[in-house]
This record gives C-alpha cells, structure tokens and sequence, in this order.
C-alpha cells in the first residue's frame, strides 16, 4: 500500500469528525483512540521522555529508521492519549523534512482547539512541537551523515 | 434552600458555555463577581480615576478617601485593630513574600526553623524554601491525616525552642479542611515563635478576628472573595509591622529621600511602594459590604447545605472516592474516580458547560501524600444551587461511563 502523505491523512480525519454531530461523538471516538494506542514501553517512561505539565503526564518517543521518523506516546489521561494517537497517525512514518513542513490544520478542523490543545507545557501544540523537534535533530543527524 | 435570587446580582452567571447553562463550581480558584464590584471599578475609571495620595485636587482626593475607605473596610472585615496594620498587597502571594522577605530577612538565621503543613498552597511553601536557602534554616511540616486533618500531637512534638515561624492555611483549597488555627497559634506562642495565616480560602468563608485569632500575620486575596484580582491584603501586628524593614523601594513607601540617605514613610506605606491597584483597591470594599450585607452567616449555612448535598451524591457513584473527609469542612469537595485520570473528567464536564477544577490545585506535596495525582474539586460560593450539584452529578454518571 502506497504511504498516504500528511495533508492526505489530516484530510481524511477532517472528513471523519465531519461525520459526528455531537461532541459526546467526537470524545467518544477520541477516547476510544486513546485506549486502542500501541503502549509504549515501560523502558521509554522515562524522565527523559515526559513532557511534564500541570494536569497530566506525557511521555512520548521517537524511533528512527529507513529516513522515517516513527512516534509512540503514552499518557495517564486518556482523552490527552486519544489526541496524541491521531498525531502519532498524522506524523509517524514520515520523513523528517515532511514532518517539519506539516501544518496540523486539522487540530482547528476538527474543534480541538480547545484549552487542551493550548495548556502551555502538554497541549497538543507543545506535543506538536516536541514531535518537530525529533524530526529537526533526525534532519540534522541526516545532514551531517552526508557530509 | 436560601439566597436563590442573590444569582441575578452576578451578570455572569446568566451565560452559556458550549451550548449550556454554566454550572460554575470553581469557586476556590476565583469566585464571580457582583454587579456592584464591576460597577465599582467602572465608577472609579468613568468619574474619579486619580492617583492617590499626592494629589491636592478633587479627583485625588476623591480617590484617595475610597481607597483608604477599603482600608478601613479592611480592618473591620478582619476584625484588626487598627488600619496601620492593613497593607494593601497583590495578593496572598505577594502577602506571604513580603513576611517571607521582610520578617523572614530579618528574623531568621542558621538553624532556625519554619513549621508549615503538608497541605499548603504553594504559595505558602515556596517563600518559606527561599528563605531557608537563603539563611541555612530548616522547614518542618506538618503531617496530614489520612482524613484530611492535621496531626496537632505531630505539630507540638516539633515546636521547639528553634520554631520561629509557623505558616498555615487556614481552609485548604485541596480538601477543604478547616484547620483548627487558634490551637495551632497558641502553642507556637508558648515557645516564642510568630504566625502566620494563609486565609486565601478562609476570609470567604469564615468570620475572621486577628485579635481574638491572636495570629501575627493573616493573609487573603480579593479575587476569592467576590472581589477583583490583583489586590490583596496582609495583616500584620503593629509592633511586627513597625520593627520590620522595607519590601520595595521607591513611590509611597518613603518620608524623605536624599542621594545619601532616605527615611520611610509611616506604617502602612511603608510597605506599599509605586502606584497601588487604586480601582481594584476600591472595589474591595465594595465585595466586602456585599459578603457582610448577604450576611457570612448565612453564606455559611447555605454553603454547608450545598456541601452536604454535594456529598451524599457524591458518594452514591460507585469508585468515586472523597479526598479529605475532615470534621470541619468548608464548602468544596474533592474526589478521584477509580481508574479514570481527574483531566478527562473536566474535559467532559466542561463539554455540559460546568466549571470544576482539576489537577493538584498547587498543593503537588499534599497530593503526593494521598497517593494521586490529582483531585475533580467542586467549590462553592453564595450563589450556587442544589440543582447546579444535580447538574454535576448527572455530569459525573455520563463522563464516568464515556471514560470507562
Ligand atoms: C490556600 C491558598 N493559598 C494561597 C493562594 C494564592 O492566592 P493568590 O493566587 O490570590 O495569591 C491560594 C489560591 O489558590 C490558596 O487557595
């Protein structure tokens, strides 16, 4: 199966929530997505991984290999890991350079854009960004690899 | 149920969030503000906004008398005994800081020690850590109980000759404990050491005499009780006042500055340096003839019912477990559900448009003694009705089951 490229898959995750006509729906699918996430590790929950904020704990990883960046996260909340999961589905399996150029659009598509998305230190933006920073070290690695 | 109209007194209790009526029951954070206080403020900015104290025309003097009005407002609330004693400040936090930089510089030295609680704010924590790295001193805290309380044999076994402080909140805002504060000052007293008072959650609630108190220093912040942010006050005994150094330098707070030396100003601007919060500052006596009109009296009945409601059907939700089951309690509860992390369960109650707080409430100590990582609080206020709890708990039965 041909590897379908981010804007094509925040497309179709715009489309899906289009589908549900309440926010019970909505949670509810983003619940569910949050307890079907591969787990990650306990190795992984680690210090190192956690992004740390006020409410709940976001540990989150990234794995490198073939040019391709791949994400895994966990978290003690289920809806914050039900937001992570559709990220992980948005950015894992891409190249650096497609991971830095993503515009997440379909945070505000889909009307997550709420308080949780914004909370200063485990939002979904600061998620977002810990995810580019990945992508930027792998981009640099690469970089000076050949060289 | 009692003080069902005092609701259209606050504007913004009529308004929806997502689609529904708001249920606001984050009271403990910050409490809503009546017409009166907003009217105040709109007052004090559309007829007489001037700086105080310096000025010689009209509006200066117009605003200098409301803002010392609020001072004297002050002293009454708290039952001080004289108005030199009530220092406008930011808030209980820049009241603790200012004890912590002032007294505390002054006072303590190497080997000292500072008593706080195991349910302090961190405001009440964080100030007092400071000052012991500073000064080489040493913070003890009280143990809490698996109830909520405080252990008052713990707290004399570490009262010593050392104790020099005692820092306490008066009503935890994790629990809701009222904390039996009279016993709490006495003792330390006996062995010569000061107190302070976190009264952030306790100056809504409960009536409040510093003198009968006999504390030191009381501290509480205008935001929690129907007043605006921004302005606060620490009460301080005269004698300490008088004999501790300045906070801030410049403004208000001096007599006479010349290249080589300055003199300060009398108690209280000794301690309120630059341009206070003057609007603010007015508007506080205007939510403290509000609470004293509605009478604490019967606030304090009707948030006891409100509690009591709150939690029989709290507890009829199977997992749900109370946080803090103290004798005296004040009007807010905590709870974790079994299994489910306290932010989801504010993220869908906030989807049927009601208002709890979630998370550790600034008190990560107290919570790491309980085991979790954090509490759903709801905590009331004057104008909250059985039916909003109603509300809540149908809330609770749906979020549980969309969780679960
Ligand atoms: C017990 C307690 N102490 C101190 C504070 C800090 O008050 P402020 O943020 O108004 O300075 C709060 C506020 O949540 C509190 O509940």
């Amino acid at each position: 199966m041909e590897q379908r490229s981010i804007p094509e898959i925040e497309r179709e995750i715009v489309e899906d929530f289009a589908l549900f006509d309440s926010w019970e729906d909505k949670y509810e699918y983003i619940i569910d997505l949050g307890k079907k996430l591969a787990e990650l590790a306990d190795q992984y929950k680690i210090e190192e991984n956690k992004i740390k904020g006020c409410q709940s704990t976001v540990w989150l990883k990234a794995f490198y290999n073939d040019g391709k960046v791949h994400f895994k996260a966990d978290s003690d909340a289920v809806i914050v890991k039900g937001l992570i999961s559709m990220l992980i589905k948005v950015l894992s399996g891409h190249t650096p350079e497609e991971i830095l150029n993503a515009r997440m659009d379909f945070i505000g598509e889909i009307g997550m854009m709420t308080h949780l998305a914004q909370t200063r230190s485990n939002g979904l933006l600061a998620m977002i960004k810990q995810m580019k920073n990945y992508a930027l070290a792998y981009k640099i690695m690469q970089g000076t690899k050949n060289e | 149920m009692v003080l069902t109209d005092i609701r259209q007194q606050f504007p913004i209790l009529s308004r929806m969030v997502k689609g529904k009526p708001l249920v606001y029951f984050d009271n403990a954070a910050t409490s809503q503000k009546p017409q009166q206080v907003i009217d105040a403020l709109t007052h004090y900015y559309s007829f007489y906004n001037a700086n105080i104290h310096r000025g010689i025309h009209t509006l200066a003097e117009e605003a200098t008398m409301a803002y010392e009005a609020t001072r004297e407002a002050v002293r009454d609330f708290v039952g001080a005994d004289a108005t030199e004693e009530i220092i406008f400040t930011k808030g209980t936090t820049e009241a603790i800081n200012l004890v912590a930089y002032t007294w505390g510089r002054q006072n303590i030295t190497a080997g000292d020690e500072i008593i706080i609680s195991g349910m302090e704010h961190h405001s009440n924590i964080v100030p007092w850590q400071i000052l012991c790295e500073e000064k080489k001193a040493f913070l003890k805290v009280i143990p809490v109980t698996d109830e909520g309380e405080l252990s008052i044999e713990a707290y004399k076994e570490l009262l010593g000759s050392k104790t020099k402080l005692v820092a306490v909140v008066h009503v935890s805002n994790s629990l809701g404990t009222i904390n039996h504060v009279n016993e709490i000052i006495t003792a330390a007293h006996l062995v010569g050491a000061k107190v302070l008072i976190d009264g952030a959650q306790s100056a809504v609630h409960l009536d409040i005499d510093v003198q009968k108190m006999d504390c030191d220093f009381f501290a509480f912040s205008g935001h929690k009780v129907y007043g605006p942010t921004g302005v606060g006050v620490l009460y301080g005994k005269r004698e300490l006042l008088e004999d501790m150094p300045v906070f801030q330098g410049g403004g208000e707070m001096i007599k006479d500055v010349t290249f080589e030396q300055t003199t300060y100003n009398d108690l209280p601007y000794k301690y309120e340096a630059g341009t206070p919060n003057i609007a603010d500052t007015i508007a506080l006596k205007t939510a403290l003839d509000f609470i004293t009109a509605v009478g604490k009296d019967k606030i304090r009945v009707h948030e006891a019912n409100l509690l009591a409601y709150a939690t029989a059907h709290l507890k009829t939700i199977p997992d749900l477990s109370i946080i803090g089951e103290a004798k005296d309690k004040a009007g807010l509860v905590s709870f974790v559900v079994k299994g489910i992390h306290p932010q989801d369960i504010g993220v869908l109650l906030d989807n049927m448009g009601i208002a709890v707080r979630t998370g550790h409430h600034c008190t990560q100590p107290l919570m790491k003694r309980f085991g979790i990582p954090g509490t759903v609080r709801a905590s009331f206020a004057m104008y909250n009705q059985p039916e909003e709890i109603d509300v809540l708990i149908t809330g609770l039965h749906k979020t549980i089951k969309m969780l679960t």
